[in-house]
């Protein structure tokens, strides 16, 4: 982005101005003014905190242990009531944050990393490498979502790490689109002719000088992909092919579809608001990112 | 450029696109998954069992040949029969398509039309209150699991209300609307808020544009504006999204089939999933693949019809 502000910086009358702020800081500034975006800044790192916490064992320890009769309604004791087994609702619904944090968080650096890897390298290379990254993305894009995730899970079994690989390996299409045509853009601008020029080479010029300047769409996807592995953990459990005991949202809320019937609420309840938040939290920050950082958008 | 030879262009290159999705599917379902012989004799089976199974399903022919056998499938639908239901898959997808239909449909053009309703109008009051408030619901339809929407949806309205069927399909006239009015409610519900936060960006990606400048200052009404000059102009990535969401009714929602007991393709799927019954897996996958690049061709074809600045390029 060094170049836009040089290039608007041309006046012959010498001024002093402040020290121009990179794009980084014009984000930051302009994401604090933003007190909904803040708002879910603190939920998003709220729920991160409660996942680190819960996986060294400092909270929602009593998960797994019986505090009372099976299906007792939320009451003092128990704000979330019981489960089939007598267990806090509430202490599930904590414990599960780990799974959905650790899900979107392994899915998102997975997808980000294959999606930038090959976006780049096929926008940068061109040619046919480019033909034969596209024809791959476009293969497997073409390939419903839901049937990819199945059949890599059916693979790699089921459990965490294979939700994590069947999350990451079919979400990061749309990123290396992106990727690809703003590293296309970039590959001739004069500041990467400059770098040449100083002797830099190919992979020096594309992953230290252009992908700083696409970085900002790597962050606007973080968070995009980051709710969508949220909700799509919830799917998986209900196909059974999510994580195996141990509590996340997506087990919780397969439990209660028996449960309703008996007019046992609250496990959906408890499941569905936990995740609610925090995939809300996630959206609201990422379009606040992305008016922040594209400067595309900039002034509408 | 021609535009025929553009269309014959795009056409031919559907075949690379297929040859890869099959060989995506080969690779998965007869390279690197369980051994489907193991799975359908379990643990105790001998070798000489397994061996024999692996011959009738032809899991003992070379590879080259299994994945020409996919690739055929992609182009005559013949995809054999079922593991599980021993039923020829042909027949499987023929009975399921007409219950699928019968709720995607309906569920596709109501959100469809709403959302677009919803999107010009919120355009039109850009920047207010109602819009953003607007924008925040659809963001806020969006962050609930389907499943919670599928769960209470079923208890509340079918089972407490009894307003509808819990679940079932009867495919006579009066009778089939108390099966499927709920499935298309909850569909509408979950589509009506990424279509109308995409048509809106759509709508005033418009906005911004010269030609809109350019009728405001000949003192034409907001109202013109948008709804001849900008509505005309929007429709094209809107007919495009639309376009490119017909294939995946295909498959009909996985979820929404297989609560409300609705015999489509999407539950087929699921119960194809839950068996592991490869064949019927892999034929979904085909099929779905191929409407997918189909209609990816047809929207590619129509946009550079519609719009003549992509055809300079």
């Amino acid at each position: 982005m060094e170049n836009v502000q040089t290039s608007t910086n041309i006046n012959f009358t010498p001024r002093i101005t402040p020290k121009s702020k990179s794009l980084w800081q014009h984000a930051w500034t302009q994401l604090k003014k933003d007190k909904l975006a803040m708002l879910a800044l603190t939920v998003v790192t709220l729920y991160s905190l409660i996942a680190i916490l819960s996986a060294l064992g400092v909270i929602a320890t009593g998960f797994d242990k019986e505090v009372g009769a099976s299906y007792m309604a939320p009451n003092l004791e128990h704000i979330l009531g019981t489960d089939i087994f007598g267990r806090s609702v509430w202490d599930k619904m904590i414990k599960s944050t780990e799974v959905a944090m650790s899900v979107g968080l392994v899915t998102a650096v997975i997808s980000i990393f294959i999606g930038v890897l090959l976006g780049s390298i096929a926008g940068y290379f061109g040619g046919l490498l480019d033909e034969l990254i596209v024809w791959f993305y476009t293969t497997v894009s073409s390939i419903p979502g839901i049937m990819l995730l199945v059949a890599i899970t059916f693979i790699m079994g089921k459990g965490l790490f294979a939700m994590y690989l069947a999350l990451g390996l079919t979400s990061w299409v749309s990123l290396c689109r992106l990727i690809r045509g703003e590293v296309m853009r970039h590959k001739d601008r004069e500041y990467v002719q400059a770098a040449s020029s100083v002797g830099c080479g190919d992979f020096r010029k594309l992953f230290v000088h252009i992908l700083p300047n696409v970085l900002h769409i790597v962050i606007i996807n973080f968070s995009l992909q980051f709710q969508v592995a949220i909700k799509s953990e919830v799917i998986l459990s209900y196909l059974g092919l999510g994580v195996q005991g141990r509590p996340s949202w997506g087990t919780m809320i397969d439990d209660s579809k028996l449960e309703l019937a008996r007019g046992v609420w609250w496990q959906l309840f408890a499941a569905s608001i936990a995740m609610f938040i925090v995939v809300l939290a996630f959206s609201i920050l990422g379009d606040a990112l992305r008016d922040a950082l594209d400067p595309k958008l900039k002034g509408k | 450029m021609n535009i025929y030879f553009y269309i014959i262009r795009r056409m031919a290159y559907m075949i690379p696109i297929l040859l890869g999705v099959c060989l995506v599917i080969f690779f998965l379902f007869n390279v690197v998954a369980p051994d489907p012989a193991m799975i359908m004799l379990g643990k105790h089976a001998t070798a000489k069992q397994i061996l024999e199974v692996r011959k009738e399903l032809g899991l003992d022919r070379p590879w080259f040949s299994q994945y020409l056998d996919i690739v055929k499938s992609s182009f005559t639908f013949d995809f054999g029969r079922s593991w599980s239901t021993k039923q020829e898959i042909v027949d499987m997808i023929k009975n399921g398509a007409i219950p699928s239909l019968t709720v995607a449909i309906p569920a596709f053009i109501i959100a469809t039309i709403l959302s677009i309703v919803i999107s010009m109008f919120v355009a039109f009051y850009r920047g207010s209150l109602l819009d953003k408030m607007t924008v925040f619901v659809c963001v806020a339809l969006m962050s609930l699991s389907s499943l919670a929407y599928i769960l209470f949806g079923q208890w509340f309205f079918a089972f407490k209300l009894g307003w509808f069927e819990i679940s079932g399909y009867e495919p006579v006239f009066p009778q089939i609307i108390s099966y499927v009015a709920l499935p298309v409610i909850i569909w509408v519900i979950l589509e009506v808020g990424p279509d109308v936060r995409f048509y809106r960006t759509v709508v005033l990606d418009e906005v911004y544009q010269d030609y809109v400048r350019t009728a405001r200052s000949k003192g034409l009404s907001e109202k013109v504006i948008l709804f001849k000059h900008i509505l005309k102009n929007a429709m094209i990535p809107i007919i495009t999204s639309i376009i490119i969401q017909i294939p995946f009714l295909i498959l009909g929602a996985l979820l929404l089939e297989s609560f409300f007991g609705i015999p489509g393709l999407g539950g087929i799927t699921l119960n194809a999933i839950n068996s592991s019954d490869f064949p019927v897996i892999k034929a979904m996958t085909v099929l779905s693949a191929v409407a997918f690049i189909i209609f990816s061709v047809i929207t590619d074809v129509m946009y550079t019809l519609v719009d003549p600045r992509i055809r300079l390029k």
